[in-house]
């Protein structure tokens, strides 16, 4: 997979057509990843750890079919549900209930669906007293935690998760967790970007670690985390930054 | 489009079976080439309720169900059909124009704002729906169709309107004027081309938008909505043959202000340029939309 990025700040008309007198193209390209290969079988879970801008998202928008590769093939069998970013598609100006339907529906669910997770949705936010507030007006946890709660209630076959996913306080963060767990141990294939070492070690089958734009090391998330944690020389303190 | 990579036609069967739905999906690579398109319409369809909502939406976020918001949405073209009335009654010098060329200025305003609105909702759908594109697959097309169902929402409230002044100028009511729906079809057809191809085209070049309002501003005056198209002298008759909406609001002004079926010439004109624009906006999108993610 290869970025091009250009150096302008955005293409326009008017530097086209100026860019075209004077030949030039000012573009570098960013090889964000490189020979990245890997088997994931159906109904496991793959960790894949790595340090920022090591290529990570890039793998799961890949893998998801939202960026195309330069080169290379991906195979997926199944329906894929992308949870990379929280709030996809919610709009601040509406209420949580118009939110609620408009994050389902960008995630791909039916009318029916929404309304019968509905409640599912409200109460595992714990928002029951807001959902007709605009979200303009929602602290950034509650936000956090709605979106989530939309997230996770889509029950795909292929899951790819992306980190981030740590929103509001510890008793929520704890439920999201259980949640995570009560996911992984599903019958679904699941990829799960995660800096918490501690989280891939315990929810994963196998991991892979990304090292900017390749593939370093696949094996059990045991030897895979820690080989990682000693390249990141932190140690155990790591196992404190305890996130899904 | 253009020729496909080798890679491409042999995935090409691989891939026929569903884009976004099927068991088994293959990636490979691929800048420019068209996805299979069953498929494609089917998950586009799917997917409506998605547009929709996201129409809703918009029109929810500029108050559009409190009453002095549509107030204010039908308030502006009506106002600015007066403007239009008193310029073209000064340029004319007296006479001639009655309320008649008044309800034939007010459906034609009317009409043209729905595409322009259609346009210019859809120029931003696709790069201002960056976080929505980068981290969800979905077909791509419904950005700017939920921009042209916003403008079709925002056109119904007018043609309410419209019928009033339809009355005090006497105009003849009959089954003509079924003839509407199909027109009023192939606006939203000819909207939904148009929008898309802007949409896209605005990826590649951010300033499309800026041009846009001086360009919606030509095709209104060389449009038969300011005069009536028979009033357009014989040596400038192209100009209804070579403007999309030329035969299109010809025939919207035929059945609405004439009281007749619209002329042969203006529904075949009107039916070829709103599926010509549709093909080459939706192929352009449709091949294009897959290169979005990377050039947001």
């Amino acid at each position: 997979m290869t970025y091009r990025t250009s150096l302008e700040s955005a293409p326009t008309l008017k530097s086209t057509v100026l860019k075209l007198g004077r030949r030039e193209r000012v573009i570098r390209e960013v090889h964000a990843l490189k020979g990245v290969s890997f088997e994931v079988p159906e109904g496991q879970v793959l960790g894949v750890v790595g340090a920022n801008g090591a290529g990570k998202s890039t793998l799961m928008r890949t893998v998801a079919g939202i960026l195309p590769p330069n080169s290379g093939r991906v195979e997926v069998h199944g329906r894929v549900s992308t949870l990379l970013a929280l709030g996809v598609g919610f709009n601040r100006k509406m209420t949580g209930r118009q939110n609620v339907v408009l994050g389902g529906l960008a995630a791909g669910l039916t009318r029916d669906q929404l309304a019968e997770k509905y409640d599912e949705i409200v109460s595992f936010a714990e928002l029951e007293d807001f959902m007709d507030m605009p979200m303009r007006t929602y602290s950034s946890g509650m936000y956090g935690r709605l979106a989530f709660a939309v997230a996770v209630t889509m029950e795909p076959e292929i899951l790819l998760i992306d980190e981030a996913l740590s929103v509001g306080d510890a008793r929520f963060r704890k439920k999201s967790f259980r949640k995570m767990r009560e996911l992984c141990t599903e019958d679904r294939t699941i990829l799960l970007v995660s800096h918490a070492l501690g989280s891939i070690k315990e929810l994963c089958d196998q991991a892979i670690w990304i090292h900017k734009g390749e593939l370093r090391m696949w094996d059990e998330p045991e030897n895979v985390v820690d080989a990682y944690t000693e390249f990141l020389e932190v140690g155990e303190d790591a196992f404190t930054m305890e996130d899904v | 489009m253009t020729s496909l990579p080798a890679s491409e036609q042999q995935a090409a069967p691989a891939r026929e079976e569903n884009e976004f739905t099927s068991e088994r999906h293959v990636y490979e690579p691929h800048k420019i080439g068209l996805p299979p398109l069953g498929p494609y319409a089917r998950e586009l369809w799917r997917r409506r309720e998605f547009a929709r909502e996201m129409a809703r939406t918009n029109l929810r976020a500029q108050h559009f169900n409190t009453v002095f918001g549509q107030l204010w949405l039908v308030l502006n073209p009506l106002l600015l059909a007066c403007v239009y009335f008193l310029l073209v009654y000064i340029l004319r010098g007296s006479g001639s124009r009655g309320v008649e060329f008044f309800a034939h200025l007010l459906a034609g305003l009317f009409a043209y704002y729905f595409i322009s609105d259609s346009i210019r909702l859809s120029v931003k759908s696709v790069t201002g729906g960056g976080r929505l594109i980068l981290n969800t697959a979905f077909p791509r097309a419904l950005l700017p169709l939920a921009g042209v169902i916003t403008a079709f929402m925002r056109f119904l409230p007018t043609l309410v309107i419209y019928i009033p002044v339809h009355i005090i100028a006497g105009l003849p009511f009959g089954p003509h004027m079924l003839w509407l729906v199909p027109l009023i079809f192939l606006m939203f057809v000819m909207a939904s081309g148009a929008g898309m191809l802007v949409s896209a085209l605005q990826v590649y070049f951010r300033d499309v938008k800026n041009f846009l309002p001086y360009f919606l501003r030509i095709w209104l005056y060389s449009s038969p909505v300011l005069y009536y198209a028979d009033e357009v002298p014989d040596g400038l008759q192209w100009i209804l043959y070579a403007n999309p909406l030329g035969g299109l609001l010809t025939a919207w002004s035929d059945v609405l202000i004439m009281g007749h079926a619209p002329e042969p010439w203006a529904i075949g004109m009107a039916t070829a340029w709103s599926f010509g624009i549709f093909l080459a906006g939706g192929l352009f999108f449709v091949s294009r939309e897959r290169e979005f993610a990377v050039r947001l």
